[in-house]
């Protein structure tokens, strides 16, 4: 306490003394001499250089209002207009609050004129001011696109020289965050600009240069078939990018290339079965996700990877057994590991900050790898301590990890021997219910998914997620606006009432209502009229059943399907109705309902008619049903 | 140790590439033989097919003579010889191109024309093969040497269990035992191990079919280890196995490891010598680290258990399937950022003291006195020689390369008098080399009498590239008449020179196309070299005291006419009689030291040159090369420093040549970072 109190007034004097002397220079800001202004910004560049404080107090002081106003002068000489972009440049290289004094006097259009110099080396330090104030995450990249005559102008600056390439490209590639981005980067001709930069003798040009192509392919299918036309000095762009991805170059570099051909082959432009990415690009990803790299690498290189193969399953098979790639997954979930916690605070911090990230990009990863083939679940749920690390995934903090555990789970549910065993063992339900109680759409719609996967039939988590009140929670999903969550939310309900008890059935009708039904009946949703449909069909099975649904909502029911039988519908929906009514026709009192209805027997004449073979079994089916009961009946 | 060393440090700048340039030599020696041999072969074998056609076509008439003259033995025996040499062509047909050897042998003896050029299309087929097999095992392993410890190139007939079969340059390998039980497993074995100075070692097999059960394991064995066994059951064997995908270290129960494999898979299997670790690949996807701590001297290996199975082993014959380039570079880029990073500590300042002292003493020996000067200046050193003495052995080795030969002998009697007298192998060297320089004009013997004006004396050429601009094609009346003059004037050479030079004239219209086409091909390679050497030598005339400006002009006019002697018949005389006194003094050498089979080829080599119009662009015209004055004027260098008793070879050549040695006991001891640390590459 004491000594605390000694050097407070100590250090305060320090204080004053550093700003005294920040004074000092803005001061000289103001000189009328222009040449004594000149010396003070030199003066003013040397000592800022690495000493943030010092940026911090000039910010306060005053001084970029001031030095803005010497760049924006026409009178003031080159010289002293270059110095001060060289000094914005270098305050801008300190904290982000810096960058924020510096958005807030603004800078970027002052900078952004100032390009329409003819100077190189002026434009050089402007660019490099704008380049260090765009990558910051606090800048609104909207700045770049409000001027609409700022991209052309950067385009043709382009070839300027070897630093023009580097700042400019990296501006993009830090600026092209939107569809809308991508569009307007696409039509200034870009693509045509930037790809002669990919062969550059530099190395950061290079880069840049791809890092562009990466965010302007991304999920842009005109970008992307564009981009595999290119020639670059004769030689086809996925040529360019293979190359780039040999193991010699750096890890930068081989990752990002990984990346555009991703995304090029996502987009449609590269086939799956392409050499170039079945022979380079995937074992490419792999090897980013090995031990050896680095945890930010490691991360990217997984949630690239589940993007690339998500939709091929060859793929899928290839990568699973590419270097090990599912035991190699398991390491992703081992840190902050007790080796970092011990050794230094520096690492164990580190360790935290990319723990999260990495567990997503490992479920992902996961979830890709086992969406199609059943062996390769196998061998996920076979990974140490896999199902556990779901189960807790899924009530991690973390909304990210949460979402991430929950896809990999629904893509293993599709597996009918885990839903039998290990989900069983594990309980996965109880996280699940929990999950679902709340959680943002997204998480929703996976977890709800899941959980109509766990309802069916075989699954023995049936029962216990039954006895928790899910039909409540199913049929609250039913009311959502999205049309996913209303079609899981009924499929789901559907699976449950498949051979399901007298109860349950009763339970169903009670808590979704017949007027809620109706509303499904007319859901502009195909699917989830479809799944309605079904659900109707699996509440109307087994005699006893039938009747008893029937004889308190038949009346209800038999209007909604006639309204469908009348209505515009496919041919799918009309035979699946015509499949309810066969099942009603089943029923010993429901038959009645029927027969008693005219209207409802000339449809089924007229269906039987129908150029559909589909339908005309359906209908011949229902007719076969109400004489076999007939007959049945008689003694 | 010694020769090694000698090879590496020749002569200014150039020393660490020479090598390859001895091994050009070798091959040019090979082919004026080879031309001999092939010529007398040609017409030997053309009457030898000639007398077996007409034994053979006269066979049955003889036989059928024979019996009934009653002569049964022969006769049956000369009836017989058609349809049984038929039976035997038709039975090597059938057996099909695996024959091919043997058919080459009894080719000849049935006669058979179209049989002939089936053998010879089959070993043109074979060579191309082993061309580029060759080729890429020499790209893939460059470290590696061969004489030391070849590459598996096929597997071992052998080091086999008498399950297995060869066939296809025993690259196909067929099960063809009961494979009843495990106890039918058969392995087969490559023809040597995998060499640690590979680095990474890698070879693919190709299912070609799974047989019976597809009990099929790759991988890798030491010698002695049991053949009746699958590869990985034993100690110190390691194999992946086909039927359930799993990886077996030395152990009868296996891993679970990677996918299964079957007919048509190619399986790969990578040996990583650096950290001893195995890994295989399944068509071109790597599939992870198999094996650890791998022994050294593994052969690569393949055991089969069932009926039908069928396996193609690929060691480098075809181009892989995996992108095994791709890995290497990987690898090379580690190690060699483990060099750069290699920490100095606080011992900095002493390697930077120690780099200087060898820096500057290389100057030195090469003396290249300005330059020594102003780095010994710079660098706060001394200088262990005289200035003057440097100054004589600069002018003299300026004469050298210069190719002004008379005159650098001259120098060196006068200011080393006793030198060449004690060593007369080097003044033989040095007067054959001369020799060489009067047939190309540039001796100053020859020089004077050319009427060249002897100011303009330095004609080795500022840029070697000057050496390689298009040859001018003298007209063929000259050379008709220069090859005439040839023949009547060789007389003063011994018997067998003569013989050898008279058939080569006459024969050189015939053969002189190929050897351009092979020629340019080594030209491009000279190239090469001298362009990364040019600015050394070149540094040793800027050093000069005396200004020779090189004209180029002249020089242009002298290569334009590139005559013999510089086309002046006084030239040619002076020559022919330096000839016969070289001549004389290796016989005198003979006589009195004893056999000397390096000088014997010096002299032949050099007399060569006469046998041919255009030396320039002969077989033996490499000798021409300015090139090849560089070594002359190292061992005479190291000579004169050797009387002042200071070190034959500059400390920093020791040190380059000791960091290879060091690079080839690596190789030795079995470690395989060697492979990516080659000395060539930190030379530039």
């Amino acid at each position: 306490m004491m000594a605390c109190l000694l050097e407070a007034p100590l250090r305060i004097s320090v204080l004053s003394e550093v700003t005294a002397t920040s004074r000092h220079y803005v001061d000289r800001l103001f000189d009328p001499d222009p040449q004594n202004v000149l010396q003070g910004v030199i003066d003013m560049k040397n000592a800022v250089i690495g000493n943030n404080k010092q940026k911090a107090n000039l910010i306060v002081l005053g001084a970029v209002p001031r030095l803005l106003y010497l760049l924006q002068q026409s009178s003031s000489s080159l010289e002293l207009r270059t110095e001060c972009a060289v000094v914005l440049g270098s305050l801008a290289m300190g904290t982000e609050n810096n960058i924020k004094s510096l958005v807030d006097c603004h800078i970027i259009p002052a900078l952004l004129q100032g390009l329409l110099c003819s100077d190189l080396i002026f434009i050089e330090a402007c660019l490099r001011c704008l380049r260090t104030v765009f990558i910051s995450p606090v800048t609104p990249v909207q700045l770049l696109y409000t001027d609409p005559t700022v991209i052309p102008h950067l385009m043709s600056l382009l070839s300027r020289s070897r630093h023009t390439k580097e700042y400019i490209t990296q501006i993009f590639a830090h600026c092209c965050k939107t569809p809308e981005h991508q569009t307007v980067l696409f039509n200034h001709s870009a693509i045509q600009n930037i790809a002669p930069l990919l062969i550059s003798p530099s190395d950061k040009v290079r880069m840049q240069a791809l890092k562009c192509f990466s965010v302007l392919a991304y999920e842009n299918t005109q970008v992307s078939m564009t981009l595999v036309n290119v020639l670059v000095d004769g030689e086809q762009l996925s040529q360019v990018f293979v190359r780039m991805m040999q193991r010699d170059k750096p890890i930068e570099m081989q990752l990002t290339a990984a990346k555009c051909l991703t995304y090029m082959c996502r987009a449609g432009a590269i086939r799956t079965d392409d050499n170039c990415i079945i022979l380079k690009t995937l074992p490419c990803l792999v090897r980013m996700c090995s031990k050896e790299r680095l945890l930010e690498e490691r991360v990217e290189g997984a949630e690239t990877l589940a993007y690339l193969m998500e939709p091929d399953v060859e793929l899928q098979r290839i990568a699973s057994f590419t270097d090990h790639l599912v035991s190699m997954l398991a390491d992703y979930f081992k840190y902050p590991s007790s080796v970092s916690a011990i050794t230094d605070i520096k690492r164990l911090d580190h360790d935290l900050k990319h723990a999260h990230e990495l567990r997503q990009a490992a479920f992902k990863l996961y979830a890709s790898l086992g969406s199609n083939d059943e062996d390769i679940r196998k061998k996920i749920t076979e990974t140490e301590n896999m199902m556990d690390r779901i189960v807790s995934g899924l009530s991690e903090s973390s909304i990210k990890v949460r979402l991430a555990a929950v896809r990999c789970l629904h893509s293993l549910s599709r597996s009918v021997q885990q839903l039998r065993t290990s989900f069983h063992d594990h309980a996965v339900w109880k996280p699940l219910m929990k999950l679902l109680q709340n959680a943002p759409d997204e998480v929703l719609v996976m977890a709800s998914s899941t959980l109509c996967n766990l309802l069916l039939e075989f699954s023995p988590s049936k029962e216990p997620i039954l006895d928790s009140g899910v039909i409540e929670l199913l049929c609250s999903l039913t009311q959502s606006d999205s049309p996913a969550l209303r079609v899981n939310g009924i499929w789901a309900l559907m699976n449950m009432a498949f051979q399901a008890d007298q109860k349950v059935k009763v339970e169903i009708v009670r808590a979704l209502g017949t007027e809620q039904l109706f509303r499904l009946l007319s859901d502009p949703d195909t699917n989830v009229l479809m799944k309605t449909l079904g659900l109707l069909r699996n509440l109307l099975s087994t005699r006893p059943h039938i009747d008893q649904i029937m004889s308190s909502h038949g009346k209800q029911i038999m209007q909604a399907v006639t309204l469908i039988l009348e209505g515009e519908h496919s041919i799918e929906v009309k035979e699946q109705t015509l499949c309810i009514l066969a099942n009603i026709a089943d029923g010993n009192t429901a038959k009645e309902l029927i027969m008693t209805n005219d209207d409802m027997l000339q449809k089924i004449k007229y269906y039987m008619g129908h150029s559909n073979v589909k339908l005309q079994l359906a209908a011949t089916f229902c007719i076969s049903n109400l004489i076999w009961n007939e007959e049945d009946d008689s003694p | 140790m010694e020769p090694r060393q000698e090879s590496v440090i020749p002569a200014s700048g150039r020393d660490y590439r020479s090598s390859s340039q001895d091994s050009m030599s070798s091959v040019t020696q090979r082919w004026t033989v080879w031309n001999c041999a092939a010529l007398l072969c040609q017409t030997s074998a053309r009457i030898l097919v000639w007398l077996l056609g007409l034994l053979y076509f006269s066979s049955l008439p003889l036989g059928i003579y024979l019996l009934i003259m009653q002569n049964t033995t022969m006769g049956v025996l000369m009836v017989s010889l058609v349809p049984v040499s038929l039976l035997i062509v038709m039975v090597w047909q059938a057996v099909g191109i695996d024959g091919r050897n043997q058919i080459a042998m009894s080719g000849p003896s049935s006669g058979c024309g179209f049989l002939m050029s089936v053998v010879v299309h089959g070993d043109l087929a074979l060579s191309e093969q082993e061309k580029e097999l060759n080729q890429r095992l020499r790209s893939l392993y460059p470290a590696v040497n061969e004489q030391e410890t070849p590459l598996p190139r096929s597997w071992s007939p052998k080091d086999k269990f008498s399950y297995i079969g060869l066939s296809q340059n025993n690259l196909r390998v067929h099960y063809k035992g009961h494979g009843k039980t495990p106890k039918d497993a058969a392995s087969v074995r490559a023809t040597h191990p995998i060499p640690a100075a590979c680095g990474v070692y890698y070879f693919e097999v190709k299912i070609i079919s799974k047989g019976r059960d597809g009990y099929m394991g790759i991988g890798l064995s030491a010698q002695g280890v049991n053949m009746n066994r699958l590869p990985g059951w034993d100690k110190h064997s390691y194999g992946y196995h086909g039927d359930d995908g799993h990886s077996f270290c030395s152990s009868g129960t296996g891993q679970p490891y990677g996918p299964t494999f079957t007919t048509g898979d190619v399986i790969g299997c990578c040996v990583n010598l650096i950290n001893n670790t195995c890994f295989y690949t399944k068509n071109g996807h790597s599939l992870g680290i198999a094996f650890t701590d791998l022994p050294s001297n593994l052969y690569p290996t393949v055991g089969l258990q069932t009926p039908g199975e069928v396996v193609d082993a690929n060691f480098g014959q075809h181009p892989f399937v995996f992108d095994i380039e791709d890995y290497m570079r990987e690898w090379r880029t580690k190690i060699q950022a483990q060099i750069d990073r290699f920490p100095i500590g606080e011992r900095e300042g002493e390697w930077q003291a120690m780099i200087q002292k060898m820096v500057a003493s290389y100057l030195v020996h090469h003396s290249y006195c300005a330059t020594a000067e102003a780095f010994a200046k710079s660098t706060d050193q001394a200088v262990h020689e005289e200035l003057a003495s440097i100054k004589n052995r600069q002018k003299i080795q300026k004469l050298v390369l210069s190719g002004r030969m008379g005159e650098a002998i001259e120098t060196t009697q006068q200011l080393y008098p006793s030198l060449l007298e004690r060593n007369s192998d080097l003044l033989f060297m040095l007067k054959v080399r001369q020799f060489i320089e009067m047939v190309n004009g540039t001796d100053s013997e020859v020089r004077c009498l050319g009427g060249r004006s002897p100011k303009s004396q330095d004609s080795y050429p500022g840029s070697p590239r000057l050496f390689n601009s298009p040859v001018h094609k003298a007209s063929s009346s000259q050379t008709y008449q220069t090859s005439t003059y040839y023949i009547h004037k060789i007389f003063f050479l011994p018997a067998w020179v003569k013989k050898h030079l008279t058939k080569m004239i006459l024969q050189k219209s015939g053969l002189l196309h190929q050897k351009k086409n092979f020629y340019t091909e080594v030209e491009m390679e000279v190239d090469h070299f001298s362009n990364g050497v040019s600015e050394s030598s070149s540094n040793g005339f800027l050093n000069g005291s005396s200004t020779h400006g090189i004209d180029l002009e002249e020089l242009d006019s002298a290569q334009s006419k590139r005559q013999l002697c510089g086309g002046s018949q006084a030239a040619i005389e002076r020559m022919i009689q330096f000839g016969r006194e070289l001549q004389s003094m290796s016989e005198h050498l003979r006589r009195e030291r004893g056999k000397n089979s390096a000088n014997k080829k010096m002299l032949k080599d050099a007399f060569s040159l006469l046998a041919y119009s255009d030396p320039w662009n002969s077989p033996v015209g490499y000798q021409l090369d300015s090139i090849q004055r560089e070594p002359v004027c190292s061992t005479l260098n190291s000579a004169i420093l050797e009387t002042h008793n200071l070190p034959k070879q500059p400390p920093l050549a020791l040190a380059v040549g000791q960091a290879a040695q060091c690079l080839s006991l690596m190789a030795r001891t079995g470690s395989g970072s060697c492979a990516f640390a080659s000395v060539d590459d930190y030379l530039h």
